[in-house]
């Protein structure tokens, strides 16, 4: 019994720390809008800054001092970020901030490495909290007494703040409408910033104190972040006493699942996450959202179908990359492969995002499905190379169309969610299931056929399957389908109205990109001979998610641009920098400033200020000018 | 945007390609480097040392047969994809004769896959999975850090010796822990059959949640531990165990704790008394290993860690396979390594020929803490020709070419 409540209670002393972190993320996201992701990294300079001041600063009001101190460093650090960047861009396209903050977290990790070394730091221990209490005849640390007592203390002091302070009146004013609150002539600015300020002070804190029990390392950042996100989403976007729950429920059911299944924390969190949003669709403590008010952005320029001038344009382009054998080398042609294929998988996630309106968190699970598909078909069947590349998508087309038919029923960010959590359970059973799939080693010596066995014809394959996808996705969005489709994204109740089954539509819109995704996935497992558990990873979806915002969400086609330009990229620079993720995420930060509506979206807006009857955005603005 | 790209990366191949004319090719012989530099610096950035050095001895003594080695370096992100991507322009693009490196066991063993694929050589350096030489091992692909196996059976061979009857394991949740903790348990079983296994926990790799872990260990009331956790994991697993008393008249047996990357982080929380395998570095008295120490210290103004070792011998292990051959190309490279005797820091190692794995062994010793540091002491070497897989073992597990 008693090693039972010991349980229990270390359970508690985790969610505490998971607590802290996600309170911040959830306030942010609550008043902002903005998913975060630097969120990990905010937690992750914490832990380095305290590190560094309480060596410096000694005793135990150094220490105590040191810890507070860190978290109020990063949360100045996070003011300059929310006033340079995140204020630039409050008005792109929805998870648009997401590539700003994915881009900072990148120069972080190279950032930490190069200020505080390589090498793991161990951080003192809290003075007078080396110890341990025994309960009962089990010790429980006294730092972890500590925590126990620190996470609803914290959870008091926030809602003291948010229902007794005027500031606190306002902030959740504006979690629940922030128009209005514009509109009633409240300063927005400062309001985001000293919410941003808040948020980070709190991941900041959670991170510095995490130094009497972890060790201070460049992987905190991604370590933590996911979990994060999953315990804000379980507990309702915005509800810090729903974080509060979700963190003591997951760290609990993790605490005691493992004494029956001790290979459970790995997906734990994320079977949690989908049962919940599967039950409760917002959350354990989260409201529905109101219907979206309507984009401007996207009504402003519609849609059209390109022109037969940009047609042949486009063909000019196709011939030209399809003559890039005649005078490139084996590498550049297999990398030419590469980037072809992630235009297809982009393309996919794009289709689902821009003219659904649906953005995905784990986009890679199909991918990977595909790739797996593939990779079985082609070791236990036997099949030759073309069977399995048409026969291994169909994996993905049944991952889709099942774990599609609960997403759809979900929006915004819960939907996102919900399909990162599926994508988890399917990258789990991949690493999971090694009598099947090898688990981390993977699948071995799945290489072409003899017929496109040569950089060359591999390249000219892949370039077909891309070009024919990414045609194929645009003919789909000007089809009498592409239309309902973008009805439901811009107006889920019209359409409704009008008799579009917005659900199915969607559906089908997840079956078809989850498809095409596959297709990518498959083409991947020739390109690279091999497959990996790797390949339906988080990283993979938010490359994917990455190449989609970088080419512009609210174009036709953009991700095939951002798939480009990201994807060159960062292969170059890890070629050629040490420091490639610092660079990397350099160039992302820039661009978001520089291209606020992604590089595709802006050439768009340009196009129409500068040229407006060069195109048909053009016309069409002038058409509605003249009604 | 496509066509200024592909033209950029022709204009680029070209260039490329026309640094490497003839006539440089003839007074150098290249090799392609991969490893994880950004994903693990701590322990790849002594392993890059450690081959840096070995590359300007060799060619402070005037190259291989009288050509200047040149290594091309790649970081591969922690990702096999990657991997095989760098490894695709180092052949292609970069004509290099051999690959060399790797950290991880599945970017190991992808690249090996290549290896086989594109004909190449491959000296893989680091990745510990047993599969590397055995199960997917392959005739293009060498190893040069002891084994897996190898630890293991070293380490269960000082683990017999403990009267502990009741043993529970605690290793991360991926391939590597868990056939560590497999060929332990085989091996320490054939030993000891009256060792009985009660309880075994698998925190994800790097996401230990050490409290639960801690106490669940200690309610299956074991007399001994295996952990194979380290890194970060490690450290977090150490505190809460000190803490809450796991430790205390229980011996411990863990995995590579005793090499520097993952002991000095522990500082004055080392626990002392686990049976390790480990690089004391600070205790080796041979003078092979004082020239490398001496010679280390003074470019870099650092003390070696086992990645050094490894880095600076697999660095030595490529030119004597260049020299020894006399030629570049894969056949010969695949025919001079096996059974290749050659020096390194520890001592003579070989290349046995059935698995192409190098002898390279370990010490195996026990944890101290001394002047506020973990520390090695009453270390030994094992030399790893003692401890490989039985021949019929090989012939049974390795795929026939």
């Amino acid at each position: 019994m008693s090693f039972y409540v010991v349980q229990f209670l270390s359970g508690l002393a985790s969610a505490a720390s998971l607590f802290l972190v996600a309170s911040g993320l959830s306030i942010i996201f609550g008043v902002t809008r903005i998913v975060n992701f630097a969120h990990g990294a905010f937690y992750m300079v914490g832990a380095y800054l305290a590190y560094t001041l309480t060596e410096q600063l000694a005793g135990t009001f150094g220490f105590w001092a040191g810890i507070v101190l860190a978290a109020l460093a990063v949360a100045a650090i996070g003011v300059v970020v929310e006033m340079v960047l995140l204020r630039r861009i409050y008005r792109s396209p929805e998870l648009f901030q997401l590539l700003a903050t994915f881009g900072l977290t990148l120069m972080v990790e190279d950032l930490v490495v190069l200020i505080w070394g390589p090498d793991d730091l161990l951080g003192r221990r809290a003075p007078g909290m080396r110890g341990a209490i025994d309960i009962f005849g089990q010790n429980l640390p006294t730092y972890d007494v500590f925590l126990i007592v620190l996470g609803p203390l914290v959870l008091g002091l926030l809602w003291l703040l948010f229902r007794r302070t005027r500031w606190g009146i306002l902030v959740r004013a504006a979690t629940q409408d922030r128009d209005t609150v514009a509109a009633l002539g409240v300063n927005q600015k400062w309001l985001f910033t000293s919410v941003f300020a808040l948020g980070v002070f709190l991941a900041a804190l959670g991170g510095a104190l995490q130094i009497p029990r972890d060790a201070v390392n460049h992987t905190m950042d991604l370590r933590i972040i996911v979990d994060v996100f999953v315990v804000v989403v379980i507990g309702g976007l915005g509800s810090i006493t729903g974080a509060f729950v979700a963190a003591v429920l997951v760290s609990e059911l993790n605490a005691f699942g493992i004494l029956v299944f001790p290979k459970i924390s790995i997906v734990l969190i994320f079977l949690v996450m989908a049962v919940v949003l599967v039950v409760r669709p917002w959350g354990l403590f989260g409201k529905p959202e109101a219907p979206a008010r309507q984009m401007p952005g996207l009504t402003v320029r519609p849609w059209r179908p390109l022109s037969v001038n940009e047609r042949l344009a486009f063909l000019v382009l196709l011939i030209a990359a399809a003559a890039l054998p005649l005078f490139a080398g084996n590498y550049v042609l297999t990398i030419g492969a590469e980037i072809a294929i992630f235009a297809i998988f982009a393309a996919s996630l794009h289709f689902m995002m821009a003219v659904g309106g649906l953005a995905s968190f784990g986009h890679a699970a199909y991918f990977g499905l595909g790739s797996y598909g593939v990779a079985m078909l082609a070791k236990f069947a036997g099949l030759p190379m073309v069977a399995c590349l048409l026969l291994g998508p169909l994996m993905g087309l049944i991952g889709a169309v099942v774990f599609g038919w609960f997403c759809v029923r979900l929006s915004g960010v819960y939907f996102a969610m919900l399909t990162l959590a599926f994508a988890q359970i399917v990258w789990s059973i991949a690493f999971q299931w090694v009598e099947v799939t090898g688990g981390d080693n993977g699948m071995l010596g799945i290489w072409p056929d003899a017929w496109v066995a040569t950089p060359a014809t591999f390249y000219w394959l892949s370039l077909t399957v891309a070009a024919l996808a990414v045609g194929g996705l645009r003919w789909l969005t000007f089809s009498p389908f592409g239309y309902a489709l973008r009805a439901m994204r811009d107006s889920p109740l019209r359409s409704e109205s009008v008799g579009i089954d917005g659900k199915r539509v969607q559906w089908a819109a997840f079956v078809v990109a989850g498809t095409v995704a596959a297709l990518a996935g498959a083409m991947f497992v020739y390109l690279k001979g091999s497959v990996f558990p790797d390949n339906a990873g988080i990283a993979l979806s938010v490359d994917a998610l990455v190449m989609v915002l970088l080419g512009g969400v609210e174009t036709v086609s953009g991700a095939l641009v951002g798939a480009i330009v990201y994807k060159a990229l960062a292969i170059w620079l890890v070629s050629y920098t040490e420091l490639s993720k610092l660079v990397l995420g350099a160039i992302i930060v820039v661009m978001v400033v520089a291209f606020p509506k992604g590089l595709v979206g802006m050439w768009e807006v340009l196009q129409a200020r500068y040229w407006p009857g060069a195109t048909a955005s053009g016309k069409a603005r002038r058409a509605e000018v003249a009604e | 945007m496509l066509r200024r790209n592909v033209l950029l990366g022709a204009a680029l191949g070209a260039m490329l390609a026309g640094l490497a004319g003839p006539a440089l090719a003839q007074a150098e012989i290249k090799i392609g480097e991969i490893n994880s530099y950004s994903a693990l610096p701590s322990f790849t950035i002594p392993y890059r040392n450690g081959w840096q050095l070995a590359l300007e001895e060799i060619n402070a003594a005037g190259g291989v047969n009288g050509k200047k080695l040149v290594v091309i370096s790649k970081d591969d992100s922690g990702k096999p994809a990657e991997a095989v991507t760098a490894a695709n322009e180092l052949v292609s693009s970069e004509k290099v004769v051999m690959l060399t490196g790797t950290f991880f066991s599945h970017i190991g063993l992808a690249v090996s896959d290549f290896a086989k694929q594109k004909k190449i050589f491959f000296l893989a350096a680091e990745p510990l999975s047993d599969a590397v030489t055995l199960e997917k091992g392959n005739r293009y692909t060498f190893r040069l850090r002891p084994s897996n196996y190898m630890q293991a059976s070293m380490l269960a061979e000082e683990a017999a010796k403990l009267p502990a009857k009741r043993w529970a394991t605690v290793a991360p949740n991926y391939e590597y822990g868990q056939s560590a903790v497999a060929v332990f348990k085989k091996v320490l079983s054939a030993k000891r059959p009256d060792i009985e296994w009660v309880g075994e926990q698998w925190p994800p790799q790097g996401k230990i949640d050490a409290g639960p872990v801690v106490q669940a260990l200690a309610a299956t009331n074991p007399e001994a531990i295996l952990n194979v956790t380290f890194g970060p994991d490690l450290v977090k697993f150490v505190r809460e165990g000190n803490t809450r008393g796991l430790f205390k008249n229980r011996a411990v047996v863990s995995f590579l704790t005793g090499e520097p990357e993952y002991l000095d982080p522990l500082k004055d929380e080392t626990p002392e008394g686990w049976i390790v395998t480990g690089y004391p570095w600070y205790d080796i008295k041979t003078p092979e290993h004082d020239k490398f120490l001496k010679a280390y210290q003074a470019k870099f103004n650092d003390y070696p860690r086992l990645g050094s070792i490894v880095g600076y011998g697999t660095m030595k292990a490529a030119a004597a396979i260049l020299a020894k051959a006399n030629a570049t190309d894969t056949e010969k490279l695949i025919e001079a390594a096996k059974g290749l005797k050659m020096p390194s820091p520890l001592g003579e190692i070989y290349f046995r020929a059935s698995d192409q794995q190098s002898t390279l062994g370990a010490y195996v010793g026990k944890t101290a803490v001394k002047d506020g540091k973990g520390v090695m002491v009453d270390s030994v070497y094992r030399d790893g020709k003692d401890f490989l897989p039985s021949e019929e073992d090989v012939a049974k597990l390795r795929p026939k070419d």
